[in-house]
């Protein structure tokens, strides 16, 4: 493949495919699902630490933060105030500034509260934090954080872990074309196909966990979603034909009897 | 233990000897410093001032680290479906 780099913030990516480390078996199948779709940058959650059993292993073990970028997210967080509490304890534990901006409306949809997302984003950005934010598929709000400081932006094919695919395609549409930078598509992929069309759409990458992770053979959904991500990236840097409504020979009518 | 103190580590109870740093929690507790973040009072503190943070009486300390999340992380608040 020819050489096609995400450049975020000024930081180059390798994969157009981001992965979350949730929900696996064990810390040995997210690192094979990992290492097999090819991803270069993984999210992660900030919690307390176990303290009364101390065996308990660390997921960091198994995914080696120089060989990934590792992009700690607010998931969890439904206000403001945990949100930067949130990005804030992540940057300490952490090694960078990059934080995925979760602020959450609503625990049955999981669906972002943007207006929290915009002023939570302020305070960070103000902070230094090179904020990634987990935003609706609203146009309008896609231009807003980027307009106060956000390198990307992060729309969401259809509610987290749902599986539905890409819900709104027109939006995502006018967010690629009226958004002046990266757009990672992230959360509701059910399977390769969504990962597919998010990049043929043109997007620049696109983020998932359950996806990969709650499928019934998750190194397999991994692969294929590698494959699914590159080969919509192509696809879309190729320039797919007009629909058209009726057909057009593929072979010449001249010499024929 | 004569000078013991009364602290709370990740909303457990727990008793220090007077003069504890968070270092010296962190090395009890067999943490590793550089994958964890503290909160002392809702202070997160900068890794170099681990060692020189003593523990009060009352003071609420918070370690946290990174762990499995994506795209689905719910907040849990032991509440059934």
């Amino acid at each position: 493949m020819y050489d096609d780099r995400l450049v975020i913030a000024g930081r180059e990516f390798k994969s157009r495919l981001w992965v979350g480390t949730g929900k696996y078996k064990d810390f040995a199948e997210t690192k094979k699902a990992i290492e097999v779709s090819g991803a270069d940058v993984v999210t992660v959650a900030v919690r307390r630490v176990n303290i009364t059993d101390r065996s308990k292993e660390n997921l960091l073990d198994y995914i080696d933060p120089k060989k990934y970028v590792i992009l700690p997210n607010t998931a969890g967080c439904y206000t403001v105030e945990d949100a930067v509490r949130y990005a804030r304890l992540a940057r300490a534990a952490g090694v960078s500034d990059l934080v995925k901006l979760e602020v959450l409306g609503d625990e049955k949809t999981l669906f972002p509260d943007t207006a929290g997302l915009i002023e939570a984003a302020k305070i960070l950005i103000k902070e230094g934090f090179i904020v990634l934010p987990y935003t609706n598929d609203d146009p309008i709000v896609a231009k807003k954080l980027v307009d106060i400081g956000c390198p990307a932006v992060m729309p969401l094919a259809a509610p987290i872990g749902s599986g539905l695919g890409i819900r709104n395609p027109y939006n995502l549409k006018i967010i690629m074309e009226t958004v002046k930078v990266p757009i990672v598509v992230d959360a509701g992929v059910g399977t390769a196909s969504d990962a597919a069309l998010a990049m043929e759409y043109g997007a620049d990458a696109v983020l998932m966990n359950t996806a990969i992770a709650g499928a019934q053979d998750p190194i397999a959904m991994a692969e294929a979603m590698k494959y699914a991500v590159q080969a919509g990236r192509l696809a879309y840097k190729a320039g797919r034909i007009p629909r058209k409504l009726y057909a057009t020979a593929s072979s010449p009518i001249e010499g024929m009897l | 233990m004569a000078d013991a103190i009364q602290v709370q580590v990740n909303g457990e109870p727990r008793g220090l000897r007077t003069g504890t740093t968070i270092g010296d929690l962190l090395r009890e507790l067999a943490i590793t410093t550089e994958r964890v973040a503290v909160e002392l009072n809702l202070e997160i503190l900068d890794r170099k001032d681990f060692d020189r943070r003593n523990l009060q009486e009352g003071d609420r300390v918070e370690i946290l680290s990174f762990i499995g999340g994506g795209a689905k992380t719910i907040r849990n608040k032991g509440r059934g479906r």
